[in-house]
């Protein structure tokens, strides 16, 4: 599977959670799939997705899904210590691992070489730290969701991308309307 | 009261409940003091753009940010505060210690200084600097001014502020 094709897969249990969505194709593919006042597209800013979901998930009692990707991630380790010493049970970190700068011309990130984000996250602390494959991530998510206990998850997927659109919405828009469904 | 003592009671009482931080020897009191204090949640970070990101989030999710770090982070954050901070139209008060001013010891330390403020109006951001002690007098209008207009805004404080480094 592409990653694509695993947000179409999820998109019925993103639908009820908060999610915040990495900058570039994948914000694009959700924003054409499930478009949802719960989605928080990041139209910049690359590898704040994990930081921006943490501090929201400190910030509130809601699920929050940080959906991510292994470039992004690699953009910004920095990340996984604080999430490991900062732990929001309301908390998913969803990484879409698909070895590539997906978004750029699926250039090869070191995450698809000898790099292991599910050993740095453990690593770094992060105490439920869970690797699927692409088509067991549905699954896996929602058992996340139903634990209430901060988790990790590492999604090993193909690399590959669809044509689709760029998002037009304001971003003050995006923002509004995402505060309102966090608040409701 | 200590300055800092007295920075960290305007950030309560402008609401401010989330604080993220990374560490400067001038800022060690301040953030000893949101450390401590019970209606701050205090996370430091390992990054600036990294902390933009948390305080970001944490706004959405209806808490006061505020983000402490030194003037180098302006090097670091700049397109965090462009698309993200400002894009997003999100208020940040930014506490920064502004190293390499008057009474620096460390010389590679002015060569941020001379840029931050340029810097800082090449990305239009309401910037005030704190020289003397009494400038502290202005902060709880600056963080009232900062969530009225949803603005990231910079709070320059200098070695002559927080009383210099000591014996040199």
């Amino acid at each position: 599977m592409i990653r694509s094709e695993i947000l179409r897969e999820i998109a019925p249990i993103l639908r009820d959670q908060l999610v915040v969505c990495n900058i570039g194709l994948p914000s694009q593919e959700l924003h054409m799939i499930d478009d949802q006042p719960s989605n928080f597209y990041m139209l910049g800013t690359m590898g704040l997705s994990s930081s921006i979901g943490l501090g929201l998930a400190l910030s509130q009692p809601k699920t929050v899904i940080s959906i991510d990707g292994d470039g992004s991630v690699l953009t910004n380790l920095g990340t996984l210590p604080t999430i490991a010493n900062n732990v929001a049970d309301n908390y998913i970190l969803l990484i879409i691992d698909n070895g590539s700068y997906g978004s750029t011309g699926d250039q090869p990130t070191y995450a698809g070489k000898k790099t292991k984000l599910e050993a740095v996250a453990t690593a770094c602390g992060c105490e439920n730290v869970v690797t699927c494959q692409d088509v067991d991530t549905g699954r896996v998510l929602q058992a996340a969701i139903d634990s209430k206990q901060m988790t990790v998850i590492v999604s090993k997927c193909d690399s590959g991308n669809i044509k689709l659109p760029v998002i037009t919405m304001d971003p003050v828009v995006i923002r509004d309307r995402f505060m309102n469904a966090v608040a409701s | 009261m200590s300055i800092s003592q007295k920075i960290v009671d305007d950030f309560v009482a402008n609401g401010i409940e989330f604080v993220t931080t990374v560490p400067c020897k001038q800022l060690a009191g301040v953030i000893e003091e949101v450390e401590a204090h019970d209606s701050i949640f205090h996370i430091p970070s390992n990054k600036e753009d990294e902390g933009m990101g948390l305080c970001a989030g944490a706004f959405m999710g209806g808490k006061r940010p505020a983000i402490i770090m030194q003037n180098t982070a302006i090097g670091v954050t700049i397109n965090t505060l462009a698309t993200l901070t400002q894009y997003y139209r999100m208020p940040l008060p930014m506490l920064i210690s502004y190293r390499g001013e008057l009474r620096e010891p460390v010389a590679c330390q002015v060569e941020m200084a001379v840029h931050t403020k340029a810097l800082l109006n090449q990305l239009s951001i309401p910037t005030y600097h704190f020289h003397k002690e009494s400038d502290v007098d202005e902060l709880d209008a600056i963080l009232k001014y900062t969530f009225m207009c949803n603005k990231p805004v910079a709070i320059l404080t200098d070695a002559s502020f927080w009383g210099g480094y000591g014996d040199q």
